[in-house]
């Protein structure tokens, strides 16, 4: 109902027009529709750019329409060495992005639901203060702290690895504020419940706590992954060997080589696709389990 | 802690000490040697440190080429922010206000958010490419001569173009939420009292928005901020040269590639205490929103 309409800037001397229901449907519908191609028309070009050849994306940059080579192009991006050392394909980029991803995510959330269910349901002393230590960490990204994470890890020697690509991204506390916040939310009368029958910490945790998060569980691993496999700045640096390349840090190497003016007629069609390529299951994620994803931004944020 | 907490001692150590290791290596070591080395001027081929005191705080803040690059991290910070908190409003309100196809228009509208920064610019740099980028020849046919990584104007508008286009998502799910979240009843009083739609938008659905669009303009500001690193680092090709960076850029820069790590980690410091600044204001803000709503 509430309404930001623009019916005055259309006719700004007129009156309020007869039927100011339809004509202010109109003007939604037209909004959101601009709104829309805003969104999905840049993608919606470098695709069909994809169908084109090499020479003809050289000459006239994107193109509306579509040709033939779209399939040959994305094949090329999957399974064709690409890189300067030649020992990467597309396969091999998504298959570090999916470790990457689901690394991430689920390490996160298996580290800060324990941390969370310690700091919530337990007597401890200094539990006030492992919170405050974990929370500080909200204070810090990763990237003012990004030269001192790089020393750490080279003199762990954890450069190249997944563990080194992992871990340092985990150190914050995101995830665990979020089930901690989840966790005061359960009555209290649940583990009173629990504990008169006879259950034991562990078996609340796993036979309660854990069931009753499920759609929380859902709603962050949606987040975690898509933060996880948007990574850019901590894989460029910590993986300087081809093989470890993820596909957003594989984006860098793309821009790299279309830029140098060689003899070559630079791949762009391969290129463009695997871009898309990069967008895709992150992309497919947020929109098949939209509810999820909107809930856990939503509340994860607060 | 809940009342009723269970009362053994070795499993929540046990439990808390993974995510303690973690952050003590990864966050707080960092962290503290970065303050360090921030009093320290470094042998640029390795060779040992020497302590320097405030120097490299001092040589910041006389520096032009600091200063330059500080302004436009605020100047497109605040373009950023704006953009994106004014567009995604505007189509919040409206997919808020249609009943056909508000799914459709939902997804179409928050589905970028899953595209990386880096991706986001890659699209940039086709679209603003200087031969045949379709925006290019766009800002060309209105007289003006578009030159992405050429010329300082042109770079920034494509950065602060991609960093809106990546962001309206994250805006539009936060203000459509918001919407949806007042009272059917707050909203027919509205109608019944004020009979013209941008009356009862600026009079009733702002102000009770206002907890979110607060808490937005942190978050909006923390990603032009630090988010948008993959967008300008495709959007110069990784060689900044004249083109115009952010803060963050410039500590990577500077660390990474000019070898000035006492310089770098005084800049990491500054921002540390920006980003501190920042968040003491938000707890502020939804410890009020707590209390009055």
């Amino acid at each position: 109902m509430a309404d930001m309409t623009h019916t005055g800037a259309l006719s700004p001397t007129a009156p309020r027009p007869r039927k100011p229901i339809k004509l202010r449907h109109i003007v939604d519908h037209a909004v959101l529709i601009a709104g829309a191609l805003f969104m999905v028309f840049p993608v919606a070009l470098v695709l069909m750019t994809t169908s084109f050849e090499d020479v003809d994306i050289v000459k006239n940059g994107l193109q509306v329409g579509l040709e033939g080579k779209m399939l040959e192009n994305f094949e090329a991006a999957m399974f064709e060495a690409s890189g300067f050392s030649k020992s990467i394909t597309g396969t091999k980029m998504l298959i570090n992005s999916l470790i990457l991803g689901f690394g991430f995510a689920i390490g996160k959330i298996a580290i800060s639901m324990m941390a969370a269910y310690a700091i919530v349901y337990f007597r401890l002393r200094f539990a006030t203060f492992a919170f405050w230590i974990i929370f500080t960490t909200l204070l810090l990204p990763l990237e003012v702290r990004i030269l001192p994470s790089y020393e750490a890890i080279q003199s762990l020697g954890l450069a190249n690895t997944y563990t080194g690509l992992i871990v340092p991204l985990i150190a914050s506390a995101t995830g665990t504020f979020f089930f901690r916040q989840f966790f005061r939310s359960i009555p209290e009368e649940l583990v009173e419940a629990a504990r008169i029958d006879g259950a034991g910490p562990v078996k609340f945790f796993i036979d309660i706590l854990v069931p009753l998060s499920k759609t929380m569980i859902a709603a962050i691993f949606i987040i975690m992954f898509v933060y996880g496999w948007n990574q850019y700045l901590w894989p460029t640096l910590i993986t300087t060997d081809e093989s470890m390349f993820t596909l957003v840090r594989g984006i860098k190497q793309i821009v790299q080589v279309l830029g140098q003016t060689g003899a070559m007629i630079p791949e762009y069609g391969k290129a463009l696709a695997l871009s898309l390529i990069a967008m895709i299951p992150p992309v497919a994620i947020v929109i098949f389990f939209q509810s999820w994803f909107v809930k856990g931004l939503t509340e994860s944020d607060k | 802690m809940k009342r009723a907490g269970f009362t053994t001692v070795w499993l929540p150590v046990a439990l808390l000490l993974p995510q303690l290791m973690i952050i003590a290596i990864f966050f707080y070591w960092p962290a503290a040697w970065a303050v360090q080395s921030s009093f320290y001027l470094q042998d640029p081929f390795g060779f040992g440190s020497t302590f320097v005191g405030v120097e490299n705080y001092t040589d910041l803040m006389t520096n032009i080429e600091y200063a330059k690059v500080a302004r436009f991290t605020l100047i497109y910070t605040a373009l950023v922010t704006f953009f994106s908190l004014a567009l995604a409003l505007l189509l919040a309100v409206k997919a808020d206000a249609v009943i056909k196809g508000a799914k459709s228009y939902r997804t179409l509208l928050m589905w970028v958010y899953a595209i990386a920064p880096p991706v986001a610019g890659f699209l940039g740099l086709m679209f603003f490419d200087q031969r045949n980028g379709p925006l290019t020849e766009m800002f060309q046919f209105f007289g003006w001569d578009f030159r992405l990584g050429a010329d300082y104007n042109s770079t920034a508008t494509a950065m602060v173009i991609v960093a809106v286009w990546k962001q309206i998502p994250v805006n539009f799910i936060f203000f459509l939420s918001g919407l949806q979240s007042i009272p059917k009843s707050v909203r027919e009083a509205a109608l019944i009292d004020n009979r013209s739609a941008s009356g009862r938008f600026w009079d009733v659905t702002f102000p009770l928005l206002a907890p979110t669009a607060f808490f937005l303009l942190i978050i909006n500001i923390t990603y032009a901020l630090f988010d948008t690193f993959g967008i300008i680092d495709t959007l110069v090709r990784s060689e900044p040269g004249n083109n115009p960076v952010t803060l963050v850029y410039k500590v990577f820069v500077d660390g990474f590639r000019g070898n000035d790590l006492g310089g770098s980690s005084a800049q990491s410091v500054i921002l540390m205490i920006l980003v501190l600044a920042l968040t003491v204001f938000q707890f502020r803000l939804i410890e009020r929103r707590i209390h009055y709503t």
